[in-house]
Parts: C-alpha cells; sequence; structure tokens
C-alpha cells in the first residue's frame, strides 16, 4: 500500500468517525493549552481559566439556540447551582476536585431536567420569560437560606492544590487553568459528539420544523428537554470551575447580567457553533479589561468603567441582530464560501 | 388576622402596579407581537429621570409629568429606531434585540447615576389608616397606587374602544396589510402603541419606586410580575392582565408575607410555568388558539 491510499484511507475513517475526529480534535486543543498555559505569566493564567469556564457555559447555550431554538435566560442560575454544589462538597465535606465537579454536573442537570420539561413545551417569548424568572429568582435562594448557603457574603473555599508531583515550582493559577481547560475539553468532547450525532440532527430538524420532525416519529418534548439537561450540566460544569477559580459561591456573582453575557457570547459567536464559542469566551474574558483601560486612559469615572462592558454587550446584541445575525464565525465562514467561490471562478 | 389583611392589602397594591406593567407588555404584544423585556429598564430610567426633575424642582407632579413624557418618547425611539428593522424576523431575535436593550439601559443607568440605591419621595402619606384602634400597612398612599392604576386602565380601554385613533390602532394591530389599505397610518401607529406601552410602564416605575428605592436593578422582579401577570391573563387581553395582575399580586403578597422577599420571583416561576402547563391561553383566553 503506498502512502498515499494510506492517508486517503485514514482520512475516510476521520471522515466516518465522529468519536475519532473528536478524540483528535480533544488532543489538539490539550496540546495547544498546555503550551500556552505554560508560556502565560500567572495573570494570564487565570484569564484562560475564566475564557475555559465561560466556554464551557457558552457551548452549553450555543448547543440549545442553535440546534434545539430554544433561547434560555437562566443559565447563570445553572452556573450558581453548579457554583454552590463545588463549594459546598469542596468546603464541608472536603470532597477532591475530581469528584466535586463531577457531582456539580450531576445537580445542575437534576435542577435543569424539570425546567427542560417546562420548556420543552414553551415557545418563543413565553420560554424566555419562564428562565428569566429562573434567572432572577434561583440565585435570591441564597439569601432566603442564609445558613445553607451563607447568605449575601457566600461561601468561600480553600485554593485547590496542585499535586507535588508538578514540583513546588507549579503556581496555583497554572493549575487552576489546568483544571478549568481539562473541563472545557471534556465539554467539547461531548458537544462535538452530541451534535454530530443522531440526537444532534433529530434535534436540528425539531428547530427546523417541529411538525415535520413529529411526523418522521421524533419526539420532540424528549428531545428538548435532553438538550436542555445537557446545555444545563455543561453550564452548572462552567459554574462549578468558576467556583474553583475563584474559590467563592456568592450571588452576586450570578446576577441576570450574567445570563445576558453568556447570551451575548453565544449570539457573537454566532449560534449553534462551538468554535463560536471559544470567540465568545475569549470575548467576554478580554472585552472587561479593555474596557476598563479605555475608561482609565480616558480618565473616566468608576461607575462608567464598571458598567461600560455591560453597555458593550447590550449594543453588540443590538447590532448583531440587525446587522450580523450569524456572529463571528458566521462571518467567517461567509468569508471563506466568499473566497473560495472566488478561487473557483478564476481557477 | 391583622397580619392577613395587611398582607391582602397589600397585594392589591401590588397586584395594581403590576397591572400597569402588565398592560404596558399587553400593549406591546398586541401591536408588534413582541414581548418587550426591555419595559423593566425602560421604566427605570423614566423613575431616574422623574426623581431627577423632582430633586431639582421640588415638585412630584412635574417629576410625574416629566416620567410620562420621557417614557413616551423612548418607547416610541425604541420602536422606530430597533423594532421596526425585526418586527417581520424570526421572534427569537427580536426577543434578543430586547434583551439586549436592557442590557445597554441597566448600564448607562449604572454610569449616570451610579450603583447606590436612591430614596424616591411618595405622593402621599406612607403611615398606615388606623381603624377601631388597629393600625394597619394599608395607607394613604396606597389609595393613591390604586386609583392612579384603575384611571389608567379605564383611560386605555376608552381610548381603544371608543375613539378614531383606537380604532386605527386595533386595525393596524388585526391586519396590518388590510388597515393600510383603508389609509391606517400603521407604522405610525406602532410607534405610537409602544410610545403608550412605555408611557404606562413609567406610571408603574413612578408608583412601585418609593417602596423598591431607585437602582438599575431594582425593576427586574417587577418585569418578571408583570410579565406573570400578562401570561395569566393570556397576553392578549387588557382586562385580562389586570385580572392576571390582582391575582397574582394577593398570591405573591401571601409568599412574601409568610415566606420572605426572596422566594417572590421563584413563585412567580412556579405560577408562570404552572399556568402556562394547565391553561397555555391564560385564564381568561381570548377566542383564538395559540401556539405557546
Amino acid at each position: 500500500m503506498s502512502p498515499l491510499t494510506l492517508t486517503a484511507n485514514s482520512r475516510r475513517v476521520l471522515e466516518r468517525s465522529t468519536l475519532l475526529r473528536s478524540l483528535g480534535l480533544v488532543l489538539l486543543g490539550g496540546i495547544v493549552l498546555y503550551v500556552v498555559s505554560g508560556a502565560l505569566g500567572d495573570y494570564d493564567r487565570l484569564q484562560l481559566a475564566t475564557g475555559a469556564y465561560y466556554f464551557a457555559a457558552l457551548a452549553g447555550l450555543t448547543m440549545l439556540i442553535g440546534c434545539s431554538g430554544q433561547i434560555s435566560l437562566g443559565h447563570g442560575a445553572l452556573m450558581a447551582v453548579g457554583a454552590y454544589t463545588v463549594v459546598l462538597l469542596i468546603g464541608d465535606n472536603d470532597w477532591s476536585v475530581v469528584p466535586a465537579l463531577v457531582a456539580a454536573v450531576l445537580v445542575s442537570c437534576a435542577v435543569a431536567v424539570p425546567l427542560g420539561a417546562a420548556a420543552s413545551r414553551l415557545r418563543g417569548p413565553y420560554i424566555a420569560g419562564a428562565t428569566l424568572a429562573v434567572a432572577v429568582g434561583l440565585p435570591a435562594l441564597a439569601d432566603r437560606f442564609p445558613n445553607a448557603f451563607g447568605g449575601s457574603n457566600g461561601l468561600i473555599i480553600n485554593p485547590p492544590t496542585p499535586p507535588s508531583w508538578l514540583g513546588s515550582n507549579f503556581s496555583l493559577e497554572h493549575w487552576e487553568a489546568w483544571i478549568a481547560c481539562a473541563g472545557a475539553l471534556v465539554v467539547l468532547f461531548v458537544l462535538y459528539n452530541l451534535t454530530h450525532s443522531g440526537v444532534g440532527r433529530s434535534l436540528r430538524a425539531v428547530r427546523g420544523d417541529e411538525i415535520a420532525a413529529a411526523l418522521c416519529g421524533l419526539r420532540i418534548g424528549r428531545l428538548q428537554t435532553l438538550a436542555f439537561v445537557i446545555s444545563g450540566g455543561c453550564a452548572g460544569l462552567g459554574g462549578a470551575l468558576l467556583a474553583l477559580v475563584l474559590q467563592l459561591a456568592q450571588p452576586d456573582a450570578f446576577p441576570l447580567q450574567l445570563s445576558l453575557t453568556l447570551l451575548t457570547g453565544v449570539v457573537l459567536g454566532g449560534l449553534g457553533s462551538l468554535s463560536g464559542a471559544v470567540w465568545g469566551a475569549a470575548l467576554l474574558v478580554l472585552l472587561p479589561g479593555w474596557s476598563s483601560d479605555i475608561a482609565n486612559s480616558l480618565s473616566l469615572s468608576q461607575n462608567v468603567g464598571n458598567n461600560l462592558p455591560f453597555a458593550i454587550y447590550g449594543l453588540v446584541l443590538i447590532a448583531a441582530m440587525l446587522v450580523w445575525p450569524s456572529g463571528i464565525q458566521g462571518g467567517f465562514m461567509a468569508l471563506r464560501r466568499l473566497v473560495s467561490t472566488r478561487r473557483r471562478s478564476t481557477g | 388576622m391583622t397580619k392577613f389583611i395587611d398582607y391582602t392589602l397589600n397585594g392589591i397594591t401590588n397586584g395594581a402596579i403590576y397591572a400597569a406593567v402588565a398592560l404596558a407588555l399587553v400593549l406591546i404584544w398586541r401591536a408588534t407581537r413582541i414581548v418587550n423585556f426591555a419595559q423593566g429598564a425602560m421604566l427605570m430610567i423614566t423613575t431616574y429621570i422623574a426623581a431627577a426633575v423632582i430633586n431639582s424642582t421640588g415638585s412630584y407632579v412635574v417629576g410625574f409629568v416629566a416620567a410620562l413624557a420621557s417614557g413616551l418618547a423612548i418607547g416610541a425611539v425604541v420602536e422606530r429606531l430597533l423594532i421596526r428593522r425585526v418586527e417581520h424576523g424570526p421572534p427569537l431575535n427580536a426577543v434578543i434585540v430586547t434583551l439586549g436593550l436592557y442590557t445597554f439601559l441597566v448600564a448607562l443607568a449604572g454610569m449616570i447615576w451610579g450603583d447606590t440605591p436612591r430614596s424616591f419621595p411618595p405622593a402621599f402619606s406612607i403611615r398606615g389608616y388606623e381603624i377601631g384602634g388597629a393600625r394597619y400597612l394599608f395607607a394613604p398612599n396606597d389609595t393613591y397606587i390604586v386609583l392612579v392604576v384603575v384611571f389608567v386602565a379605564m383611560v386605555l380601554a376608552a381610548l381603544f374602544r371608543y375613539t378614531p385613533l383606537g380604532l386605527q390602532m386595533r386595525a393596524a394591530a388585526f391586519k396590518p396589510e388590510v388597515a393600510q389599505l383603508l389609509g391606517v397610518r400603521v407604522g405610525r401607529m406602532f410607534t405610537f402603541g409602544w410610545g403608550l406601552a412605555a408611557l404606562t410602564g413609567a406610571i408603574a416605575g413612578v408608583l412601585v419606586a418609593p417602596s423598591v428605592f431607585v437602582a438599575p436593578n431594582n425593576f427586574d422582579p417587577i418585569l418578571i410580575s408583570g410579565f406573570v401577570a400578562a401570561v395569566l391573563g393570556g397576553l392578549d387581553s387588557p382586562p385580562g392582565a389586570v385580572a392576571g395582575a390582582m391575582i397574582l399580586g394577593l398570591a405573591l403578597s401571601y409568599v412574601a408575607g409568610y415566606e420572605g422577599d426572596a422566594l417572590v420571583p421563584l413563585a412567580a416561576l412556579v405560577i408562570l410555568i404552572l399556568v402556562l402547563m394547565v391553561r397555555p391561553t391564560g385564564l381568561f383566553p381570548a377566542a383564538k388558539e395559540r401556539r405557546v
């Protein structure tokens, strides 16, 4: 067998097997993140960790909106569920990191089940209104039960200690970046396989035309609930990683603005696109820093500096819907199509 | 027993405020089939404006009028600049635009006025009535709130039922193309409808401000209650919205009284879900069946 047919064969195998492709993607992402996290300083490692937990939540939300066609404004609250689970388990019960993260995913999935079941029966503005109530109502529970959840001050935990075999020079921020990136890669693996599987195709069919999908024998309510639960689990993992990175879970960390920020990231990246979620996460991490730099350099007041990112998010949401509904990733795709048709017509 | 009466009367006051917000949402829904999630932020801005005017002029009435005028202007501008472009697109796009507007307005208020809550003067005394030796929480200001909302609801009903303008607005909402053929300026009617709705919301903001204080995020729970009330009423019917708001006001007042304020948004959520599960067209459905 010549090497040429070998590569052709392996390419065919890759095209056929979603699992292999996703594993390759995760491996590649892991190598890139390993190198990048090693090269960065400690502050930028924290930024990387922040981006990673935003990615987990954004990827879940973009899958929900893009594939299932359901909007959720409650994902900030599901992040809170994950965060509080981790903090309670690690802080009060001395669990180690990985089981606590798994538990956080399971708990947020469990919370997402009734929400998803309700949401699967709702459409358009109704689902937005109901999930909006979740975003406002759920974090308020921490105030209602201050003994369990620490009230408005929240709960704190000790930082996760890097294992000793990594050496004494291995910084805490480096370890946090690793944990958060590992979580993000797990989300990438799960969602990539889901969106490229039969379930993903069924979901897109439901999104395209519910009645036609139902006629094809798809169980619409069940599919949408499943999508909501998986998406909620991703948000829960994102929140759990946030709690690990900040070593804190507190109601003020999960305001309605967080849910709207997630929505901005998803819309910016392009609905339904996992690579779009990477762009969205990068922007959510970088924008607050940039805007405070801008506010400082123009010597604007602190009120302006603190609120500038949100003002930009709002404008971005509006502008994206009016001008560029397919987001950054959609813009790239359009550009690529333009280039490839150019090339074909000239060549 | 006094407690129960207090909660009931408080529920009526809250119900009146929810009714104003719900009416604002219903007006917009009827005109353009959009739920205006920015309504809470819009009425927050107009309440800030009212507070600033009251501060500088010392007159509650001038402040109230300023809130009404700014509400009318904001609503009309928003419809003309933003909503007009997404009216016929997918519903999700319109929802995202109103959410973007919400985010922007809340940030804008934070930039201008800061995040520290400010007090807002009530129109009348907030010292409760004393009847037969027992002092109740219900105060002259609560009477004022209920009366204002009743007046607003009656004016809106009269506007839609008895005036040529109301007839044109109903026609524009019911069959835009036919109405246009018959000479109704449909676009103008939608703009006016949004302005009218924002004005109604502005009234709710000024009425509720003394009890919640004015801060960028303090009106979020009211938007949710207003939305739930509007859905209870079927989202299409102004009288339904008022009735739904009264029911919700009482229910949430009992929840807040006996279980604490923090549970109010969750209780509203539970009520919303139950109603949508059991009666998707609301408790007082309009004639038409629709998909929820």
